[in-house]
């Protein structure tokens, strides 16, 4: 295998996935498409020069449906040539397209390629494609019962002792350091402001950030999940699977879940051919990645296992890792990998997360690739991890190492 | 046309074929054998009759169709050597039938004049036209699910293409029933009429050009509110759905699953393969045990019981119209709150005025709460409390037909109370103890005529648990054991009857579930895992919730008596002796095994860890729940061996409907049957070798799995009981 690299990411910024959201005048094809040309237009690509565009899409349905990555590069002015490609690997889907293209490219049957996603939830809710089997159809899941997230979430916390204040300290760092990370600019490079059918700007920055709330505010907040977990039955569905559990703890609020935004974010990777052939310098090389299934109800714990067998493959330890990013889908899912993984709280989602600036589904996996290469640079330090967990029980995680 | 036919056939001079279903020599139509032929011969003649333009399906009885046979459903029909497509074809002929009706060409009109209940409504809802009488006695539904079926003549599909999903899973899950308006309302029916002229109503539809193609046949139908996973109701209905039905049914039941998987595919596909799916689940019920023991035991056999089929004949059937009721307490007001409900006149005694008036407001605050919830009227309430008559003097009880003690649980209290009853009732008055657990025979004894004695176990909270145990001592007669069962027939409960011994049949198959619990805590087994296994294996609550609700105090005084009723000095009482040495009472002081809030709201007590540390070493899921199933299953074997139980029956029925035991296995008799004496042997075996003599299986028990004999069936074994009995 040859090396791969990373050689530049930008993203949308997050708007609020509501009608009242800034990105919600947007169509997905063209949040992609406004990516695609600034990164085109700064990497000075030549119009012949994509080989492919692989895109995440969680909920894949009406105009954010179909082979949306076949269209958008022709789009942005690429030619005929860029091959398209969605695909689902639920909160992990970025990312995956970024770990399918790192494979191909390693294995010479590509040579510069774009991966990233796309999710605009304001225009697309979640389930609008229908759903899936799990959790819908019966006989599936009478095999396998399906717990909503949240109460998974409530559940990890559980297990492991979270308390509400744990979670809500957590979800205050997350705000406070995407708050510090946007004043100092430290998103200013990835972030492509979106403008409208005229060039005005609809959105240039995250809205979902909450840059004020403190300790009192977030604990006056009430559980997000108690009710689901107790009128749909989810609460029982997930002691019936951990029944040495005396009762589910309802400690998350919607401010220590993520957010439900817009977005899309783009990951430029290729061999060092390709760099060279197109005058571009390699910012990261692409070390590991691995995706990997975790139990269903519990679901969020999959970037445990999947980061372990990651830093194995790439031969490291968790201790040799400078900075992890991790997508907080909600507060007990870093917490948990602090735990299991040791990892002080300074070398985890410095610049927040999810819980701050949103998660727009199959988009997220790239926008926190390219933070992390960004806070490499920033920080001047060698080695990171960036992983994720994803719906049904699945993580993902990537080794990258500083590159030039 | 001839009377016997189950079905009658005439054509009138518009060419309309009226047939009228009823089933010869039966009080309903229920739909054997007999009446299914004999429709489906009439419904081909009409359909084959060139003078038949359209038809009209009505019922000679009062009520329209009452449904399946359950009988025949309930394992009067081997189907184990029959092969599952042969089972779905064989139970799929009504829906093949109504399917055959409703695209024959000819317009079909329904006229329901009396109940119609599961394939009843399934035959009215395959008809292009239904019109009920208003009369607000009729019922329309389809309750097969609360008997582990589903309605598999086509009902899971027609129902929500007619009226949508949402609104037909109250009568396809729950059992609901509608009215004639709310049926109209609704959509199920087209017209309510006055029940005169029902059938012309069915005929001035047919005379007006009847439809004959149903809303689901015609081009572009769609679902009433969505019919597949773009719609997002649906989908959101089903994650609702299966979530709730697996946490409430821990997948025990088949049921509502299989209703669930017939909405699922059969909305999305047309309406032939979509019938076909229903059959095809329909086999695999019929199939599983569930549906077999469930109708045996909670339809069949609880019938036989209400009609007390074991009645001895020669005693005159008592009406009553007063009993005594001595001790106003939990159970002495829930007691007298059944009997008035019935509209017999209670005696209510206690040792003061204040005691036995808190025993009649019991039930003014049970009835308050309906009045609040519009369920009665003050007026009901008036006459109810009307019948109750607190008072302290004994010498009231002298005009009563029964007497029940219901005093504190305690031989000396019983003693004084009953040789005061015995002094006030005249002779022959039949004075029934409602103790949980002291032998009767010697309780009899302090009675002027012990023969007159029995014991009536009631359970808590006496006016709304259904069953009653009487437990039949030495002395007993015949008269004695007959009012008891007139008696509880009176107030619309189940009787079982027992023979006498230390904690009859109930009181000591509870026991072993307790045990069994308590034992795991005090080995250092999780409590949440204890818990939990129990809700699995199907008990309402857990052994540490139900000792919280009863009371720590209440069982370790309970727990002491009894031991030394017994004559037992070494009575083991360590976690309960040690939680009511902490002060920790249950949930009458917020502190038991749990810490509860005053909401009801319960957290395992955390220190129950320092006196019981846990195992470091957890057993599976699988082994907490054996050890609570089989601790059951094998009390259950011994009291059988030992003759406790007259009638394998009682003991299936005393067990789900009294204590708890799962209704889903049909009791620990029916269960054993159905996991096979050889498996029961070899897992009670397992769990004896390590936890004890609470899993040892009396030697009767392996002579039965030796000469293939089981405890229901045609091979049957001998109840011990019955030589007890005689």
């Amino acid at each position: 295998m040859r090396d791969v690299f990373i050689y530049d990411h930008v993203r949308t910024p997050r708007g609020r996935g509501k009608p009242d959201g800034g990105l919600h005048e947007a169509t997905p094809v063209e949040l992609v498409r406004q990516l695609l040309v600034a990164i085109k237009q700064r990497n000075g690509l030549l119009d012949d020069s994509l080989d492919e565009l692989v895109l995440g899409t969680v909920s894949a349905a009406g105009e954010q449906g179909a082979t949306l990555s076949r269209i958008a590069p022709i789009l942005a002015g690429f030619s005929d040539r860029a091959a398209g490609l969605h695909i689902n690997r639920a909160c992990a889907s970025a990312l995956e397209a970024v770990s399918i293209l790192a494979a191909k490219i390693g294995y010479g049957m590509t040579e510069m390629a774009i991966a990233g996603g796309v999710e605009s939830m304001s225009r697309i809710p979640m389930g609008a494609d229908g759903g899936g089997p799990h959790g819908i159809d019966p006989r599936v899941s009478n095999h396998t019962p399906f717990v909503m997230q949240g109460v998974s979430a409530d559940l990890l916390a559980t297990l492991n002792g979270y308390s509400r204040a744990d979670l809500d300290a957590y979800a205050l760092a997350s705000q406070q350091r995407a708050a510090q990370a946007w004043r100092e600019g430290r998103f200013d490079r990835a972030v492509v402001p979106i403008v409208d059918v005229l060039g005005t700007v609809l959105l240039a920055h995250d809205e979902h950030i909450r840059p004020d709330v403190t300790m009192e505010t977030l604990g006056a907040l009430k559980p997000a999940f108690a009710d689901i977990g107790k009128t749909m039955g989810f609460d029982g569905l997930a002691l019936q699977r951990y029944p040495e559990v005396d009762r589910i703890e309802h400690v998350h609020t919607a401010a220590s879940s993520s957010g439900i935004v817009d977005g899309a974010g783009l990951v430029l990777i290729g061999s060092a051919q390709a760099g060279t052939q197109y005058g571009m310098k390699p910012r990261a090389r692409i070390r590991a990645f691995i995706t990997l299934g975790s139990e269903p109800a519990l679901m969020l714990d999959g970037p445990t296992p999947a980061c372990q067998r990651a830093l194995d493959v790439a031969g490291l330890v968790p201790s040799d890792i400078d900075l992890w990013e991790l997508n907080e889908a909600f507060a007990a899912v870093p917490l948990r990998l602090m735990d299991t993984m040791n990892i002080p709280h300074d070398r985890m989602n410095v610049n927040g997360g999810a819980i701050a600036m949103g998660h727009p589904l199959g988009a997220t996996g790239a926008m926190i690739a390219g933070t992390l290469v960004d806070e490499m640079e920033r920080r001047d330090v060698g080695l990171g991890v960036v992983t994720l967990c994803a719906a049904g029980g699945m993580g993902i995680a990537m080794v990258l190492e500083r590159a030039g | 046309m001839t009377m016997s036919e189950a079905v009658t056939y005439s054509v009138d001079g518009d060419g309309i074929c009226t047939l009228v279903l009823d089933l010869p020599g039966e009080k309903m139509n229920v739909l054997g054998v007999t009446l299914s032929n004999a429709f489906e011969a009439a419904l081909r003649r009409a359909m084959a009759d060139d003078a038949v333009k359209g038809v009209v399906i009505t019922s000679g009885k009062s009520t329209f169709v009452a449904g399946g046979d359950l009988k025949m459903l309930g394992g009067g029909l081997d189907v184990g050597s029959m092969a599952p497509a042969e089972i779905a074809h064989l139970f799929g002929s009504l829906s093949r039938l109504l399917r055959w009706m409703e695209i024959a060409g000819k317009p079909v009109a329904c006229a329901i004049n009396g109940l119609a209940l599961g394939g009843g409504l399934e035959i009215a809802l395959a008809c292009h036209y239904r019109v009920v009488a208003d009369d607000p006695r009729i019922m329309l539904g389809l309750p097969e699910s609360q008997v582990g079926l589903l309605p598999g003549g086509g009902g899971t599909q027609r129902l929500p293409r007619l009226i949508g999903l949402a609104a037909s899973l109250p009568l396809l899950l729950q059992g609901k029933n509608l009215s004639p308006q709310e049926a109209l309302k609704s959509g199920v029916v087209h017209a309510v009429v006055p029940a005169e002229g029902l059938i012309e109503a069915a005929k001035a539809w047919l005379r007006a050009g009847g439809d004959a193609v149903q809303p689901w046949d015609k081009k572009g139908f769609k679902v009433p509110g969505g019919g597949d996973t773009l719609t997002p109701s649906f989908r959101n209905t089903f994650i609702g759905l299966n979530a709730n039905t697996r946490a409430n049914t821990f997948g025990n039941m088949p049921g509502p699953e299989k209703i669930a998987a017939c909405l699922y595919e059969g909305l999305q596909l047309p309406m032939d393969k979509a019938l076909g799916v229903e059959s095809k689940y329909f086999a695999q019920l019929m199939i599983d045990p569930v549906a077999r023991n469930l109708i045996r035991t909670m339809f069949i056999n609880k019938g036989k019981a209400e009609s007390l089929a074991a009645r001895p004949a020669g005693v005159a059937k008592v009406a009553f119209r007063r009993i005594g009721i001595v001790g106003a307490g939990t159970m002495g007001a829930g007691i007298a709150f059944a009997a008035a409900k019935a509209g017999i006149d209670v005696v209510l005694i206690d040792r003061d005025l204040a005691s036995a008036e808190k025993g009649k407001a019991y039930a003014a605050k049970r009835m308050a709460r309906d009045l609040e919830k519009g369920r009665t009227t003050q007026a009901k309430i008036d006459k109810v409390l009307g019948h109750i008559h607190p008072g302290t003097d004994y010498a009231e009880l002298g005009q009563t037909q029964l007497v029940i003690e219901s005093v504190f649980e305690d031989r000396a209290v019983k003693k004084d109370v009953i040789v005061k009853i015995a002094a006030a009732v005249p002779a022959g008055t039949v004075i029934a103890s409602n103790t949980s657990a002291l032998p009767i025979t010697s309780l009899a004894e302090y009675a002027t005529d012990q023969a007159r004695f029995i014991g009536m176990h009631f359970f808590s909270p006496a006016d709304r648990m259904p069953l009653v145990e009487i437990i039949r001592g030495q002395q007993s007669d015949d008269t004695s054991w007959a009012t008891a069962l007139d008696f509880v027939s009176a107030i619309r409960k189940t009787p079982i009857t027992v023979n006498d011994g230390p904690g009859f049949f109930t009181t000591r198959f509870i026991g072993a579930f307790i045990t069994a619990s308590l034992d795991m805590v005090e080995s250092g087994v999780k409590p949440a895992l204890i818990e939990n296994a129990a809700r699995m294996v199907g008990m309402p609550m857990g052994a540490l919730t139900i000792s919280d609700s009863i009371g720590i105090d209440v069982s370790y005084h309970a727990g002491k008596s009894q031991a030394a009723d017994r004559g037992e000095t070494d009575w083991r009482f360590a976690v309960i002796g040690k939680l009511f040495e902490a002060g920790r009472y249950g949930m009458k002081n917020g502190r038991g095994f749990f810490d509860w809030d005053a909401s009801g709201d319960k957290r395992l007590w955390t220190g129950l860890g320092a006196l019981y540390p846990l195992l470091p070493h957890q057993p599976s899921i699988a082994e907490v729940k054996d050890r609570i199933l089989y601790a059951q299953l094998a009390e259950g074997a011994r009291a059988f061996a030992q003759g406790v139980l007259v009638d394998v029956i009682d003991g299936d029925l005393g067990a789900t409907l009294g204590v708890g035991f799962p209704a889903y296995l049909g009791g620990p008799f029916a269960a054993m049957d159905t996991l096979g004496l050889p498996h029961v042997i070899a897992q009670c075996d397992r769990l004896a070798a390590l936890y004890g003599e609470l899993y040892a299986l009396p030697q009767l028990v392996r002579d039965m799995a030796r000469d293939g004999q089981t405890f229901h069936g045609e091979n049957a074994i001998r109840s011990p009981g019955l030589a007890l009995a005689a």
